[in-house]
Parts: C-alpha cells; structure tokens; sequence
C-alpha cells in the first residue's frame, strides 16, 4: 500500500466497555479503499464488537470510526449516526437468501421496502446482479442455484444499496468443510471484483490466510498484530500470534548473545542434560540473560535419521520419536527433545518407530526468537 | 495371548456375497485380518462397506462365502451356518453415540458385564480402568446427556471395549464430530486401539482418516475391492485411477506408456496442444508397454521454479496461489491442463507468473485407467 493511499476506513482509539470489562481496548486501525481486511482471534477477543461498532450496533465508549472522511461515531463529542444512516452493506450468513423468491427479488427486496421507485429499483437490483455475475440469472429461484451462487446472491443484496463498506461476519462458520474451502475462494474472487472495501470477522486462522489482504490478530480486546498473511505466519510478533496462526513449536530458554544480527540463545533440556545452544533470528532488541521464546514451524524442520555430517551453520538437535501420525501428502512427527516435545511436518515418507533416535535440523533463519 | 503364527488372519473373510435384490452389494470379496490389527474399509456411500461390516456382526444374512474369527466359524453360506450376533462376541461403535441417555457414564459402561454375570468387584475395577484409558474418569458419575459429543464417543468406546470382545467394529464413529475434535479423535481413537490390542474393523469413507489410524485399508467401490495395502503403499502406489482419486489428491494425465526403459520404470507420453510430451516415470501395477494409462503425481512431488531445469520442459501460469501458512496451493496452467501444485510458502509464486514444473520421475505413477 502507498502512503498517498488515504485511509478509507478509519478507527480511532476506539474503546468500548461492556459493565466493568473493556471488550475493545484503545484500537487504531485503518483501511484503504477496497483492502479486505481480516479481524482474526477468539471467541471473546473484541473483533465482533469492534466491527459492531463499526456498524453502529454498538456505541463505543470512546474513539472514534471514520468513513471516507466521514465521522460515523465520535461519542466524547457526542455523535453516534444510526446504522441505516451509516452506508454499510453487512453479510452474516452465506445462506440468508429466501428460497421462496427469484434471484431478482431477493436483492431488491431491501429497495422496495425502503420504496424506492420502481424504475431506479429495478436498474440499480439489474446494476448489483451484474456486478456479481447474476446479470442472467434474475428470473431464477434461489432453490435452483449452487453454493456459488448463493453466496453471490447474498453479496449482491448487500451491495444494492451502494454501500462504501461491507461488514462480514463469519458468513462462512455454518458451511460443511469441503464448500467452505470452496466458498472462501469464491468470495475473495468476488470482492475482488466487485473492488468494495470489506473487512471480514473470523475465528478461523486459515480462512483469514487464505481471503486476506491483511489480518488484524486480536486477544482480549487489544490488537496483537496487524499485517499481511505471509508476514503474520512468517514473522509473528509474540507467543499468541505464533500459536494462533498455523502451528509453532515454543521452546523457553535466554539469550546468550547478538552476533551480526543472530540471536544466539540457550535453551535448557532439562533432566541432567547440557542445555542446547542454537541460533535463530529476532529479539532484535533484547539484551543477554533475556528469556526467550523460541518459535520453530513444524515444516522448518528437517528430520535425519544419521547424525547429518558438515554444515556447521545451520542448529542440530537430538531427539526421540514419541508418534508419527501419517497423513499422505505430509508425515507429522511428535518427537522429544530433551524435556520438550516438538511437532515436525515431513513431506516425504519415513518408518520411524516410537523411541527411535532421530536428529532435528533447523536453518538459523527459520527460527524465530519471541520476548513476550 | 494365545499362540498363534504372526501372519494367520484372525478374522478372515472369504467370497463374501451379499445382494439386495438384483444388486449385488458385495460382491465376491476376500481379506483377512491380523490378531491386534486395525483394518479400514473406505470407500463412498454404495460401495458396501457398511454391507461388509454388517455381514461380520451378523446383522444380516450372506449370499455366499464364509466369515471366520478365530477357530470358530461365524456365518458359512455353503454349510449353512449362522451364529447369531450376541454370540459372536463382538464391540460396536456407530455414527450415532447409542449411549444409554437415563444412565452414568458408569452404568453405560458396566451394562455389557453386568448382562454377562459378572462379579461386582470386577465390573467396578475394571470399568474404572476403561474410564481411565478412554479419558473419562472425571465423568464417571455424570449422566450420558450431560456429555459432549466427543465424550459420549468416549463412552460408547469404553462401554464396546470393557469385555474385551474378540473383535470391535466401527462405522463411521467419528463423522458426526466437527473437523477438530474429529482429527483429534483419530489419533486417540487409534492409540486406545493399540492399547487394548483388540483385532478392529473400521468404516469410513474419510480418506484422511484412514491413513492416520489403519494398519491396512481396503479401498472399495461397487461391492468389489480395489485395493489392498498399508496406508503408505496405498497412497504412494494406487493401482488405477479410481484409487489415486479417492486418496488425496492427484494431478490425473491420460496418455499412453510408450516404452520399458528398466524394471518398473519407462516413459509416458501425454498431448500437449499439437506436441507429445514424453516423462519418465514409474509402472504401476499392471501397467505395460503401449497400454493406455494414467499418470498420478501427487501436488507436493510437483516442483514448480522460475528458473529451468533442464527436460523435460513443462512451462506454464500460475492461476492462483492460496496461501495456506505452512504450505501455498497452486493452481498452474499447462495448455488445457490445470496442475495442481504444493509449494512452499517461500518461494511466494505469485498468480501471473510463468513458471516450469519439474516432475521427479520415482513420484510420478503410470497407473491403470
């Protein structure tokens, strides 16, 4: 993104309290125009209230929420605008389309019960099917049609009304797995055609990957990272973002030293055993003695059976195969080492045998050293 | 245990034929089962699977063949032998939990010892054991409603397991669960079985969950079998099309093998707009000279680079390029072919890209049609 690109949507220091709880703590998040943007965590972690706020469902307690310029909510200045006064286009569920309509009705309905007069309603429902790529299926019963469709249907009913955002919030959570790994793709193509600036609400790391121009990860009201997937998944900026997104091993020991640019740390192995000395990347800022916590992807690590002879550069680790779970195109592979249990995710078949010893290699700049 | 040969099935089904009307549902089918060893039948809905675990537990009657657990004979349609089901000493576990709603968990489980006489003490000592392996031991007293879905397939577990019956059948169990507790409950399931050592049959046309818990699969289709193998064989080595389809997924290349280059290997041809390609590759079974054929390479033994790596050249686009974390999913156009390519994450191919695929020869699979 440009700096000239202005933010579109913008969110303010926005804090919303439910009793005595903060469920949104001081956000600042903006998004340009026609971004997908991806509120990500648990359940409890602020990303529908802070996108009920953005609706006007929700009055934050402070902040404020700027559209194209626009002040929607600003409540230490007391202005609070009525979700129908806001221009926001919302999609819940993919499936919230009436089977007893034609494709046509079903997306104009919103405009005639508004009363909009019937030549603008039509030519504006025709504009919103066109868009979707329903322009030739109007007269069709929404019974008659995929999941694709469905879902286009949904997304034109919600863009009828010209709306400068459109909110989403986990349209995909009901669906069977196999049509929602379909429809994520289908959606994102969609937006993308459609170009309307959307921000996406999930608790579902891989949809978030997998739709996102960037992911906003939240935890307990706060935002924990704001990024693009490849740079969330690759360089997460602590323990709950590593753990969230995709699968990390965490192995606690402290730094030893920085050497240009290396992160040199110990970590202890426990039971009698010499501490392991390894080499990583991160902690940029931390001093020797520092704990860290050393976040290590399943898929980085590479399995040996022989102990690898040579390359003194990259980190080596014995280990002790606890279970190897076979799952075709990858083998998982729970092993231990010294006093910690580590998943590997190998992508060539192996017959390891419970207990068999086994020796681990990591590339220094595969590794990630965490401070909090 | 009893002293038997290592390689003896314990269970063994010969000639197995079942119709429904016209339809013959099983048709002639044979396989045995190792003493402690976990089979899975997979296959989609009308293959017969069920049909054949049905057949075992004596839920029905044969057409033809004979079903042996042990030294005693099950059902034999020649001899006219049919034990019936509370006889053949046998533990279920269905789709549907089956647990008994107005009892404890307890009572779900001692209920098979108590109908066989059991005395008291041993029924509480070794419910409490079962409870324990199956994870269930805080919930001993709870009633069956009061459990989740995953806990209420714990207990049906424990409740099939607690006599320690000859063989335990599943079907389906776990396909009511969601995707998480499922994929969980595979490996759980899969380590109790192991624990307990008890010879398992198991239903299911989940190809995932098929590699991660058998010791050998059964792929079938149409009351016939496919395929035989360990979850490996099967997966790396599918004898036709049908199979490499059903497990996991396959880039699929009609053409034809047009030389024996050495043992079990050769060249396939495949058309490429007005041009033949020709890759070499491995001979599925079966698979001979001048035959039709399919070649099966699997996405992650796709390499796709932007640089070339000598021949054979295959150059093509990449459509799209779904980042999944620990792994990227490309879609790369080949002419009329779409390949399905596993990348890693950093090679951050991009949609728009023209790129080469390198195939490795020892993962690339001409198989039967």
């Amino acid at each position: 993104m440009s700096a000239s690109d202005k933010a579109f949507v913008e969110l303010v220091h926005l804090n919303k309290r439910f009793g005595t709880e903060l469920a949104v703590r001081d956000v600042n998040l903006s998004v340009a125009r026609g971004e997908f943007v991806t509120l990500l965590g648990p359940s409890g972690c602020g990303k529908t209230t802070t996108l009920r706020c953005i609706a006007g469902l929700e009055r934050p307690d402070a902040g404020e929420i700027r559209i194209d310029g626009q002040v929607l909510t600003a409540p230490e200045r007391g202005i609070h605008l009525d979700p129908e006064a806001r221009n926001i286009g919302m999609v819940f569920q993919s499936y919230a389309v009436w089977p007893h309509m034609t494709v046509f009705d079903n997306v104009a309905y919103g405009l005639r019960v508004r009363r909009v007069a019937g030549s603008e309603m039509k030519a504006r429902t025709n504009k919103a099917l066109e868009l979707v790529g329903l322009g030739h299926l109007g007269d069709r019963y929404a019974t008659k049609l995929s999941g694709g469709q469905r879902q286009r249907v949904a997304l034109a009913r919600a863009i009828v009304y010209e709306p400068k955002v459109i909110l989403f919030d986990e349209p995909l959570s009901n669906l069977d797995a196999k049509l929602r790994e379909q429809m994520r793709i289908e959606l994102v193509r969609l937006q993308r055609e459609v170009g309307i600036t959307s921000i996406y609400v999930t608790h579902d790391q891989s949809e978030a990957l997998v739709m996102s121009d960037r992911v906003v990860v939240m935890d307990k009201g706060v935002i924990q990272q704001v990024g693009d997937p490849q740079t969330i998944y690759a360089r997460p900026v602590n323990t709950f973002v590593a753990n969230f997104i995709g699968v990390a091993n965490l192995l606690e020991g402290k730094l030893l030293r920085r050497n240009g640019g290396v992160s040199e740390l110990e970590v202890p192995m426990g039971g009698g055993h010499a501490p392991l000395h390894l080499k990583a990347e991160g902690a940029e800022g931390a001093s020797p003695g520092q704990r860290i916590i050393l976040s290590l992807r399943p898929e980085d690590i590479s399995l040996h059976l022989q102990r690898p002879e040579g390359d003194s550069s990259v980190n080596l680790m014995e280990a002790e195969v606890i279970d190897t779970v076979y799952l075709g195109n990858f083998l998982d592979c729970q092993v231990k080492v010294g006093m910690h249990e580590v998943g590997i995710q190998i992508d060539h078949f192996e017959r390891l045998a419970r207990a068999q010893k086994v020796f681990l290699t990591f590339r220094p700049d595969h590794g990630l050293c965490l401070t909090e | 245990m009893e002293n038997q040969k290592a390689t003896a099935p314990y269970l063994e089904v010969s000639g197995l034929v079942k119709l429904f009307g016209n339809d013959r549902a099983v048709d002639n089918i044979s396989f045995g089962v190792e003493r402690g060893k976990f089979l899975t039948l997979l296959g989609p809905s009308g293959c017969g699977k069920t049909t054949t675990l049905m057949s075992i537990a004596g839920l029905h009657g044969i057409d033809g063949g004979e079903i042996r657990v042990g030294e005693s004979t099950y059902t034999s349609f020649s001899r006219k032998l049919f034990l019936p089901p509370e006889k053949r000493d046998i533990g279920m576990v269905f789709q549907s939990y089956a647990i008994w709603p107005h009892m404890t968990v307890t009572q779900n489980v001692a209920y098979p010892l108590e109908i066989r006489k059991v005395d008291p003490a041993e029924i509480e000592s070794r419910v409490a054991d079962v409870l324990r392996l199956v994870g269930l031991s805080d919930m001993a007293s709870k009633l069956a409603t009061q459990l989740s879905g995953g806990q209420q397939q714990r207990a049906a577990l424990a409740r099939a397991i607690v006599s320690n019956p000859r063989l335990l059948l599943f079907d389906e169990p776990l396909s009511n669960l969601d995707l998480k507790l499922r994929e969980q409950m595979r490996v759980e399931l899969k380590r109790i079985q192991n624990e307990v050592g008890i010879t398992s049959v198991y239903v299911t046309h989940d190809q995932a969950e098929a590699l991660v818990m058998s010791d050998e699969i059964i792929v079938m289709s149409k009351g016939r079998i496919e395929q035989t193998g360990g979850p490996h064989e099967i997966y790396a080595r599918p004898v036709n099309r049908y199979v490499s389809n059903f497990i996991g997924v396959a880039n699929l290349l009609e053409g034809r093998v047009i030389r024996v280059t050495g043992p079990g290997r050769g060249e396939f041809e495949v058309n490429h707009g007005n041009e033949r390609v020709q890759l070499p590759c491995c001979l599925g079974e079966g698979v001979s000279e001048g035959a039709s054929a399919v070649l099966s390479v699997r996405p992650e033994n796709v390499d796709a680079s932007r640089e070339e790596r000598g021949a054979p050249r295959l150059e093509g686009e990449v459509l799209e390029a779904i980042f999944l974390g620990n792994c990227v999913d490309c879609r790369v156009r080949w002419g009329e072919f779409e390949w399905k390519v596993l990348a890693h994450p950093r090679d951050r191919l991009r949609p728009g890209e023209r790129v080469f695929l390198h195939l490795d020869p020892n993962h690339s699979l001409a198989v039967q049609p």
